[in-house]
Parts: structure tokens; sequence; C-alpha cells
């Protein structure tokens, strides 16, 4: 079918407003990734104090790195349900189940160990509307 | 095949899923195992007996309530109406309707009696709550997850002696001291007197019971003879709160 040349120029002309959107989109979608490559922030991990010299917590480094939010939840059923407060570890060990006996007794600093990961992460988990951190003065909670 | 025919045999595929235990095809792990909770092997079921001419021996004392709320971190919100309470004073005829033409003693008639959740053996909270956020122990501790409590209240609606309370506040705003050991609630949450069994597993007595110099409550193991509570029980007389309800509290009151 025949077209005149004028409909022919208004269609590239549309096409050169349709990259041209891409092109606006895509570098404002994509400013925050260049900003944080180029200022470095992309870098960023945060820096835990652990706040134990202690070799290992209750279970091995890497499996409380990846699961201490399960472990936590097990440890809340076993305690508030079934009345169990001991837990075996997998070496055999016994520690008494608490978080804010037992696991806050080596992290002693939550705003260094849990709050710098849970920050960064963007992750508010919902343990410290009760549970009590240990020496804080009342009204210091968020 | 048809329809009908197909209807037919996923019909008898789905039954025989749900009639054979070993192809349990329910999700596991969504509701903790409730109705299990052994302490120990031997089973214990506590209870609690107070002796009203004892606490009549010190008229406006509140030690016990004092110990249970710094225990607990019990909030004094102060006003009536939305207060969290776990042991308080109740006059004698509210506590006691029932029992009012029996007593002739007016010096107890008149008495503040200390209440507090009677852990009842027959719980009528149990029964209401959607979410099993309460639920009664093996050992006869009638017990709440704070975790699982969605406030939906029903359990206050159900319980005849008020033994429960809903915090409508963040209760840290109002703790002049937090006590490390216990946590706090949230605001949305309802709570109430657990027998203190947080001290029973480490073998002390319940915050009130060791904390009153009159020794007006008396905790113990009411399945064992030779425990403090059956003792009493057996030598004086004793009642329990609106016993027509059927409810068999476990706090018992000497006369
Ligand atoms: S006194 Fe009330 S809250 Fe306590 S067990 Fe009985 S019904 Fe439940
Ligand atoms: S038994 Fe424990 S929780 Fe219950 S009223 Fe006494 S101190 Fe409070």
């Amino acid at each position: 079918m025949f077209k005149g040349s004028r409909e022919v120029e208004a269609r590239m002309y549309d096409k050169i407003k349709i990259i041209a959107g891409i092109i606006i989109f895509l570098i404002i979608m994509l400013t925050p990734f260049w900003y944080n490559s180029l200022t470095g922030k992309a870098a960023y991990i945060p820096q835990l104090k652990i706040g134990t010299d202690a070799r290992q917590c209750v279970e091995n480094t890497l499996y409380m790195k990846s699961n201490h939010a399960n472990l936590l939840n097990k440890w809340k059923e076993s305690v508030v349900r079934e009345g169990m407060r001991v837990h075996k570890a997998g070496d055999g060990k016994l520690y008494i189940i608490s978080l804010t006996g037992t696991c806050l007794n080596c992290h002693s600093s939550k705003a260094q160990f849990c709050d710098r990961c849970h920050d960064y992460a963007g992750a508010k988990p919902q343990c410290w509307d009760c549970h009590v951190v240990p020496n804080n003065a009342v009204g210091r909670w968020e | 095949m048809d329809r009908r025919q197909f209807l037919k045999i996923a019909g008898f595929s789905i039954a025989g899923f749900i009639l054979d235990p070993s192809l349990d095809i329910r999700p596991k792990g969504l509701f903790a195992n409730t109705a299990k909770q052994k302490i120990t092997s031997y089973i214990r079921k506590w209870g609690m007996a107070i002796n009203l001419d004892a606490c009549a021996k010190k008229p406006g004392c509140r030690a016990c309530i004092d110990a249970c709320n710094i225990v607990h971190n019990v909030p004094g919100l102060g006003s009536p109406k939305e207060e969290v309470k776990w042991i308080w004073k109740s006059p004698y005829p509210t506590v006691f309707p029932e029992h009012i033409h029996i007593i002739n003693r007016e010096e107890i008639k008149n008495l503040p009696v200390m209440v507090l959740c009677n852990h009842c053996d027959n719980p009528p909270c149990v029964k209401v709550c959607p979410t099993k956020a309460t639920w009664k122990r093996e050992d006869g501790i009638v017990m709440m997850d704070y975790h699982r409590c969605i406030g939906c209240r029903y359990c206050m609606a159900a319980c005849p002696y008020g033994a429960r309370s809903f915090n409508w506040f963040d209760p840290r705003l109002f703790l002049k001291t937090v006590y490390q050991d216990f946590p706090t609630r949230t605001k949305g949450v309802v709570e109430k007197c657990n027998f203190c069994e947080e001290r029973l597993i480490r073998g002390l007595l319940p915050a009130c019971v060791e904390v009153c110099k009159e020794n007006a409550l008396i905790f113990g193991d009411l399945a064992a003879i030779d425990s403090d509570v059956r003792k009493i029980l057996k030598q004086r007389h004793s009642i329990v709160r609106k016993p027509h309800l059927g409810t068999e509290p476990k706090v018992f009151y000497i006369l």
C-alpha cells in the first residue's frame, strides 16, 4: 500500500521521541546505581562488633549468619509453648535458651551487632518490642 | 474420561489423602503442638491457697502486688479502666457474691480479697482463643503466648473473673524501672498472671508467695499429698470463686 512521504516523516518523528523517552527513563532509573558505584557506597558492608572472644556461637558461624532468625523462632516456640529451655547444639553442648541471657551475654552491644546489619538490610525484627536489652534505660527503645 | 467420571476419581483420591494418616498433606509447623506440655515426667498440678485471716492481719499491705508488678514489668497506668492487673485486691462481696450469706464474720466480709488468674482446670478463656495464644499446660498453668496474641479480647470476655488485661498503650512508657529478666509486652496484647512459670522452672516460688511475710499465700503441687497447699486445704475450710460456673479454679480461699 502506498504511504505518503508526510506520514513516514511523522512516524520517524515519533520514533525519535520514543527513544529519547526510553533513554531519559533509563538515566533516571539507573542514577542510584551509578551514584553508589561512583561514590563507592555500593561496596559498603556493615562492620559488626561481635563483642566476644568465643570461637563459636551456639551453632557455627555460617549457620548462624543465614539461620539465626529461624533458630530464634524455634527457641521461642520451644520455651513458650513446650517449656523446654535448653538448646542442644550440633556439637552436643547445652545452652540455656534465652535471647537476652544467652545471646546478649556474648553480643553485648545490640547497637553494634544486631542493629548494624538489620539497618543495612532494612530488616526490622520485632523482638525488642518486648524483650529487654540489658542495661538499657527506659525510654531509649525506638 | 468424561467430566462426571473425572470428578468421581478426583474426589476419591482427595478423600484417600485425608483418611490415610501416613499421607498427611495438611500443612505442618503452622501451629505448635499445644496439647503436649511435658515439663517433667511426673506431672504436677500447680495451685494456690489464700488465707484470708493471715491477709487481714496487715490491712493495706500490697507486698505481693508490688513484687509481681516488678518481676513481670506490669505497667502502672493508674486509671482503673485501662489498668493492667496480674494480682489485685477486690472487695469480698464482689469476689464471693454467692458466699455472702454463709459468712458471719464481719471482719472478713468487709475485707479486700487478693484475686488473680485462677488457672482454671476448665478454662473458658482457652476455649475461645482463635489463635491458641492461650492454652493450658499439663501442669495446669494457663499460659499466654504474647507472640501469638492478636488482641481480639475474646478471652477477656470469656473469663468470668476479669483476670485478663489488655494493653491499650505501649507498657514501656508506664514502667518506672524495667526488670531485665522478663520481657515487657506490646500495645495490643492481652496479659495475666502466669503462676510465675519462669520462676517455677528455676525451683523458685512465685514472687507474690515468696514476698508475703504473713504466709497468706500458699503455693504448691495439688497432685502431691504432702505439699503445703494440700495440707492446708485438708485442715481448713476453703471456697473457690463462682463454683457454679464449672471452671474449677485452682486458687482456693481459706476461711
Ligand atoms: S481465671 Fe480467667 S483467665 Fe484465668 S484461667 Fe480462668 S478463665 Fe482463664
Ligand atoms: S503467681 Fe506470679 S504472676 Fe501470678 S500473681 Fe503471683 S507473682 Fe504474679
